[in-house]
């Protein structure tokens, strides 16, 4: 390689990756911040500021014509931005969430947020990747930040226990997905994703090629929780302190299936796995929902709902159209949106005294009239993840089934219309439980309902802002689809194959 | 000839040493096994003209990872085990041999279907292996992902600091 | 090439020839005459008591964690160490020692925060 004037195109790079050197740059400084002012209240917000900064910077970048950046390293252009956006207001959310929660469980350390925002980094580079480098190194900077924070609270056994799950499974399927690039790399001779059918013809190694492509997905599947992969998720989402719950289901998904579609689309040649990724759909949305009945405890509830929502973004993937690719972008920001407010009304309704792991469904009795916020801010959450019309997640659902079924997988779509119809009646149940029972006729609701808390103004001003958002999605979803839509089609797709 | 020497010699102890990890009752003896293998193994890298893996294969793993593997077993405390006396050679022979008559087996299946990887030519290899070629692509094309290297490691340095250090406020 | 390291191999077959005849050299060619109070464990004149196998603290598995970290940190410097020749007569020495920096930036905030925090300290 010539080595003259190599350097020449790095301030460009900088620009064009701005919002993620900015998020880095703050993290490493509140890193210092707090190793000189332990806990100083201010980090947390210090991170709120530089991802608001980044959030509004990446909004500007939506209409971008693609491109590349770091040598073909990371996407740069809408698509990018879009993946950008949803995993900075998943971390922004989450943040402003977590300080009131973290602070009442006594673990508002500093570091907590500088992680949070290396994780962010990692997931920025994951989702926009274009080179299964930095995928691998952004999966990895995302999962080893977030086994940090699922420990966080270490004198309690439950979240011990469940960072030690993630952790090894983690690394274990870690093993599998490094094996995969291994494989493709052998097989194709380039790491770059829009490279990579290109060397394949030249190369000629298709059994090489195929279980590559296996162990990779393997890997993907393992961190969106998939079934067959998916054990880890319940015991992880309910170990973790709930804010980061909220923060690692939603924002982990939407870069990890972005980067998911980028190597579906741009480096795989589009017949085979549309059948597999089908019955690993239905198998995730079965699963997750028929298990989530039978739970007693919401934050479990909500973990088994995750699987689900995954299996019904995979149904886009499965379609494998440029409309299923953008119909399950649409569906991760709107996911995101509602499973952090759902999170952030459980991590609220934590400070009665019951700790989420512990705190069973009944004993929440009644707590709708006595918070009507909180209760409120509910019904529109869990309408919004059953897929009611009038909300967000209905167009979330119609935008990766209708795809599906111009693809020819009606069966898939019947499969998870019915899925979503037996998930009306979990969600449904929060919500007559909150509000139509009351705590005189649950014994373990009394007791617990007896401590008064507030709701920090921050944390409500968090919850109002996702029930705005939810209802401008049902509202006017137009205008995301379209936008989502343009990164797959026309002349100046993100998506196009660059030279 | 001296690379072909080089490799049996390096091979047969690396598999010995293995043997030696596996078979040592005592864990601390498996640990060092261990290093010796790693040692061989460092050596094999070399004679493939893989001097960078070579080097790493030493620091990282005879090194930094050896370390932690000591430091497990002494944290632990893990007794000496029961010396077995009755190993059964016959059925140990049998099994070599039956993993040797299989390994011949896949290896000719795999040569047929013409799935096994070619080796690259001596010259290619002294191409690619090398540290400086490496860092060419490393500081140059895989410049951010080095960087995120960098802040992974420093993720993973706060993690052992913060989750180790006892802070119950 | 390969003939370039056969000096070092033969320095590690040295090595290890020396150290290994070192040891069982002494033990052929010495002279013994064993006693009971000889072959009891020195400790500080007192008598041994219990095993010598002690539980670790697990402190110190944490400075074997900080230790692994900045071991690999050195790994990624060895080849710009090796190169760095080969940017400064491309004239991208500036454009490489910014890259560098920066990680080794990254990695001394690493050390800062292990230094403040107490990471280093055996108490």
């Amino acid at each position: 390689m010539d080595l003259t004037n190599i350097y020449a195109s790095l301030p460009a790079d900088l620009v064009a990756t701005f919002s993620m050197v900015l998020v880095a740059l703050v993290a490493l400084a509140l890193v210092v911040w707090d190793a000189f002012r332990n806990n100083a209240p201010g980090i947390p917000w210090a991170g709120v500021v530089a991802l608001g900064v980044a959030i509004v910077w990446e909004l500007f970048a939506l209409g971008d014509a693609p491109g590349t950046a770091w040598y073909g390293m990371v996407r740069t252009g809408g698509f990018a931005a879009f993946v950008n956006i949803v995993v900075l207001i998943g971390a922004l959310l989450s943040i402003i969430l977590s300080v009131p929660y973290l602070r009442e469980i006594r673990h508002a350390h500093g570091e907590v947020y500088a992680i949070i925002l290396f994780a962010t980094v990692g997931m920025m580079l994951l989702g926009t990747a274009n080179n299964l480098v930095a995928v691998f190194v952004g999966l990895e900077t995302m999962s080893i930040s977030l086994y940090i924070l699922t420990g966080l609270v270490r004198e309690d056994e439950g979240a011990t226990e469940s960072a030690l799950k993630y952790f090894l499974l983690g690394a274990f399927s870690t093993g599998f997905f490094l094996y995969g690039i291994a494989l493709l790399y052998g097989a194709t001779g380039t790491m770059d994703l829009a490279r990579m059918s290109e060397g394949l013809a030249a190369g000629e190694n298709l059994v090489m090629f195929w279980a590559g492509v296996g162990l990779l997905l393997v890997g993907f599947l393992f961190k969106v929780s998939a079934a067959p992969f998916h054990m880890w998720t319940p015991d992880v989402y309910q170990g973790a302190p709930t804010t980061l719950t909220a923060y690692m289901s939603t924002a982990t998904k939407a870069a990890t299936f972005a980067s998911l579609i980028l190597v579906l689309y741009a480096a795989l040649p589009p017949e085979r796995w549309t059948m597999v990724l089908a019955v690993i759909a239905v198998l995730t949305m079965v699963v997750g929902n028929v298990l989530a009945i039978a739970q007693q405890n919401v934050k479990r509830m909500l973990a088994y709902s995750s699987i689900a929502h995954a299996g019904y973004v995979l149904v886009g993937l499965a379609a494998g159209t440029p409309a299923g690719y953008a119909g399950a972008l649409f569906y991760l920001l709107v996911y995101s949106i509602m499973n952090i407010g759902a999170f952030g009304v459980m991590a609220l309704l934590e400070w009665d005294g019951k700790e989420g792991q512990t705190q069973t469904l009944n004993s929440l009795a009644g707590i709708g009239p006595r918070k009507p916020l909180l209760g409120a801010t509910m019904v529109v959450f869990m309408f919004a993840l059953v897929g009611f019309p009038p909300l967000g997640g209905f167009w979330g659902k119609v935008a990766v089934f209708a795809p599906a079924v111009e693809a020819g997988l009606t069966w898939l779509v019947i499969v998870g219309v019915l899925a979503s119809a037996v998930s009306a009646y979990y969600y449904l149940r929060v919500l007559y439980v909150f509000w139509m029972r009351s705590p005189e006729d649950e014994p373990e609701a009394a007791a617990v309902q007896d401590r008064v808390f507030a709701v920090p103004v921050t944390s409500a001003a968090v919850l109002i802002v996702c029930v705005v958002l939810l209802l401008y999605f049902g509202v006017r979803p137009g205008g995301i689809l379209e936008t989502t839509a343009s990164f797959f089609a026309g002349p100046g797709a993100s998506m196009a194959l660059l030279p | 000839m001296v690379a072909q020497l080089l490799f049996f010699l390096l091979a047969i102890v690396a598999i010995a040493a293995a043997l030696g990890m596996l078979i040592a009752r005592n864990p601390v003896n498996s640990a060092l096994w261990l290093v010796l293998n790693l040692f061989c193994i460092a050596g094999l890298y070399l004679t493939l003209n893989a001097q960078f893996i070579g080097i790493i294969q030493i620091l990282v793993y005879a090194g930094a990872i050896m370390v932690l593997f000591l430091f497990v077993i002494m944290l632990l405390n893990l007794a000496e085990l029961p010396r077995r006396e009755d190993i059964d050679w016959k059925r140990g022979a049998a099994f070599i041999l039956g993993m040797g008559v299989l390994a011949q087996l896949v290896y000719i299946v795999a040569m047929s279907f013409d799935v096994l990887p070619h080796p690259p030519a001596a010259q290619e290899a002294v191409a690619t292996g090398s540290a400086q070629v490496l860092a060419r692509a490393l500081f140059t094309e895989y410049a951010l992902p080095f960087e995120v290297i960098g802040l992974l490691l420093l993720v993973a340095t706060i993690g052992a600091v913060m989750l180790a250090k006892r802070r119950f406020v | 090439m390969l003939t370039d390291f056969v000096p070092l191999f033969l320095m590690m077959a040295l090595a290890l020839g020396l150290a290994l005849s070192l040891l069982k050299l002494h033990q052929l060619l010495g002279p013994k005459r064993p006693n009971l109070i000889k072959t009891a464990a020195y400790e500080s004149g007192m008598d041994p008591i219990g095993t010598a196998r002690e539980r670790y603290s697990v402190k110190f598995y944490l400075v074997a964690m900080i230790f692994i970290v900045f071991d690999v940190e050195v790994v990624f410097l060895y080849p710009w160490a090796v190169s760095f020749r080969d940017f400064l007569a491309a004239d991208a020495g500036l454009g490489v020692m910014m890259v560098v920096s920066f990680f080794i930036l990254v990695l001394g905030i690493g050390l800062l925060y292990d230094i403040k925090k107490g990471g280093l300290e055996f108490e």
